[in-house]
């Protein structure tokens, strides 16, 4: 009843927002409900304690890294554009997607979806994986449920196989080339946002 | 011209009095009767029909109008995808994997971890049990129109007439049937009470409260379908049942006899809970007795022990949900070691929505949107009596008859604490993700390291 133009109009450069991040109207409104719903002092912004305080979040083994990816290097908060900019990466790939030689690659690509499941393993953003780095993802994903050695002969078995340049550490390309070609298409949530989307493209 | 107003002035006024008094009149024989005598015309399905006939018709109007404009009309995700068995980590993780390849670790594995928690940052699970359910067509309520902006003339005229007739005429009818049924209640709860103890006096104090919580169901316009009325619960038990609003009391009560358990409240409250307790013992406590389990458990035993004094009916889940899910049950009611009769209460969500979110409204409020929705429509269902089984623990005996509770009314059985709407998450459930995945994995690490 004219209640969700008010709402568009409420947040700044939503225009610019839905264009780089595919976001409809609708999805853009429910992800500010969300993004108000979370901050729950008002503050306009979201901090880590912020995302933190989502159960299922808490309880996911990499939760904490999850929550660092929506913070750039050095920022303490983070704000609606830079949340649903994140987000967009989860869209459903658009397969019917114009090649424009000058645009920029959408969010959603499938190489944006694997740089930023990189990311969450390369936490000194130093474009590698290091053995070290896959060891802390593992720890955090198995947890006590194995022992360190058999966590030292995972890492080592997964270098192996997929490093081929011989660095001892997993480039984003060698980890392109590891993850399945059906990965893109999963790489997205069910979440109703997002899920009406696939009967879009 | 002023002068030809004034005779008909007063004749309207007249008019206008009698016809009201002569309705009201009418559909107040026609409520308060049958709740006395516990039989009903039919009248409120007959509406409920009705009304679920206008709501479609209401929302293939808004899909048209959204058509139209060429947008998709957002339809909130009903409770059916929630609701169902998630797939699990196990068959994701071999989803996501090259087709059924060797269970060793695969450095996409992090995919399902990642997408399992921006899932919960987009669409929290437990906050969405918290908040109100969504639906999927629009019942002609301006507070379940989240997203329905695509409404033409028609719908909006149709929605002021909905709103005339329900805030004009249907809310002072059940206002008024409220006071009433409340009044009687303790009216006559406080003669019965005068009466000597004996097989008079319960049989006289069961006819009023089922009478007056008779007519304050139909205060509420409540359409309530009984399902295996057979399982109800029978004295020296403990009636157990999921908890979405203050309401559940009443529509239990209207159907059975129960003892209630709560705490002293003052005011309005006050005054009914004592009146009520004159007639029959129920069981109010002190604020300071609540902390003491001891003390609780000690009255709840004797309570049940007492064969001549009706079930106890009491809600596990200490807190209002909305009523698509069962959250964790406490166990303290499980510990008494009696016979539990479950009860599963679910309600439609399309005729207005039952849900009280006390963190953001009052009573007062939350009774005022209740009596001015269209009606209350909900299922009860009586599960059959449970006990606690040799070398089970009260948990494991809550959980069980949790899961009872979920499955029969179709509402999906969580693991999370109720208390969680206020509370921390244990580093437990964290530990069970890692066990899960684990499983995929040192299955095969075993084989290699014997290969």
């Amino acid at each position: 009843m004219g209640s969700t133009s008010s709402t568009l109009l409420k947040i700044p450069n939503v225009e610019v927002l839905m264009q780089e991040t595919g976001f409809s109207p609708a999805h853009i409104i429910r992800l500010h409900d969300r993004f108000k719903a979370l901050d729950k002092k008002g503050r306009g912004h979201l901090c880590p304690q912020d995302f933190g305080a989502i159960k299922e979040l808490a309880m996911n083994p990499i939760g904490d890294r999850i929550i660092g990816a929506f913070f750039s290097p050095g920022k303490e908060t983070v704000d609606f554009h830079t949340f649903v900019k994140i987000l967009a990466h989860f869209r459903p790939v658009d397969k019917n997607r114009p090649k424009e030689p000058n645009s920029p690659e959408p969010i959603n690509s499938r190489s944006n979806k694997l740089r930023f499941a990189f990311q969450l393993y390369d936490q000194d953003k130093d474009g590698k994986i290091s053995r070290d780095e896959l060891l802390k993802v593992l720890r955090a994903m198995l947890g006590m449920q194995v022992t360190e050695e058999q966590l030292e002969s995972i890492a080592d078995r997964t270098i192996q196989e997929a490093d081929l340049d011989r660095d001892d550490a997993i480039s984003f390309e060698e980890f392109r080339k590891v993850s399945p070609e059906i990965l893109h298409s999963r790489c997205f949530i069910k979440a109703p946002v997002i899920m009406l989307m696939e009967r879009d493209c | 011209m002023e002068s030809y107003l004034f005779p008909f002035d007063s004749l309207i006024c007249m008019l206008l009095g009698i016809s009201f008094t002569v309705l009201f009149t009418l559909l107040l024989v026609f409520i308060i009767v049958p709740a006395i005598f516990g039989v009903s015309f039919g009248i409120r399905r007959l509406y409920m029909k009705s009304l679920i006939k206008l709501f479609e018709w209401a929302t293939l109007r808004m899909e048209r109008g959204a058509k139209e404009k060429n947008q998709h009309l957002y339809k909130p995700y009903s409770n059916g995808i929630i609701a169902k068995e998630p797939v699990s980590l196990e068959q994701e993780i071999q989803d996501m994997r090259r087709g059924g390849a060797e269970p060793e670790f695969d450095m996409s594995d992090i995919f399902y971890f990642c997408r399992r928690g921006v899932e919960s940052i987009v669409d929290d699970e437990v906050t969405k049990r918290f908040t109100a359910e969504e639906l999927e067509s629009w019942n002609l309520l301006t507070r379940s129109n989240y997203n329905f902006h695509h409404i033409s003339t028609r719908l909006t005229a149709l929605w002021g007439v909905g709103v005339l007739i329900r805030y004009g005429f249907l809310l002072p009818l059940r206002v008024t049937l409220a006071f009433t049924g409340v009044g009687l209640l303790v009216v006559l709860t406080s003669i019965v009470g005068l009466f000597p103890n004996g097989r008079m006096k319960n049989y006289l104090s069961d006819k009023v409260h089922l009478m007056c919580y008779r007519i304050c169901v139909r205060a509420l316009t409540a359409i309530i379908t009984y399902h295996d009325s057979e399982n109800k619960p029978k004295n020296g038990g403990i009636c157990v049942a999921n908890h979405t609003s203050p309401i559940d009391v009443i529509i239990l009560a209207s159907d059975g006899c129960y003892a209630m358990v709560g705490q002293v409240h003052g005011g309005l409250m006050g005054v009914i809970q004592r009146a009520m307790v004159k007639a029959c013992p129920h069981i109010w406590f002190e604020r300071s007795e609540v902390k003491d389990r001891h003390l609780v458990a000690k009255r709840l035993s004797d309570h049940i022990a007492d064969k001549s004094k009706l079930p106890i009916l009491i809600f596990p889940e200490g807190t209002c949900i909305n009523n698509t899910s069962v959250m964790m049950f406490k166990k303290g009611s499980f510990e008494i070691g009696c016979r539990v009769y479950p009860v599963a209460i679910k309600y439609d969500p399309r005729f207005g929505d039952a849900f009280w979110n006390s963190s953001k409204f009052g009573m007062v409020n939350y009774l005022l949107r209740m009596m001015s929705s269209w009606a209350i429509v909900c299922s009860v269902w009586y599960l059959p009596p449970m006990s606690r089984m040799e070398g089970e623990d009260a948990v494991q005996f809550a959980n069980r008859v949790k899961a009872a509770i979920a499955r029969k009314g179709g509402l999906a059985d969580l693991l999370w604490d109720g208390g969680l709407k206020r509370g921390k998450v244990k580093e437990v459930f964290k530990e069970e993700q890692q066990k899960l995945y684990s499983k995929v994995l040192v299955g095969s690490s075993e084989d290699c390291s014997r290969s």
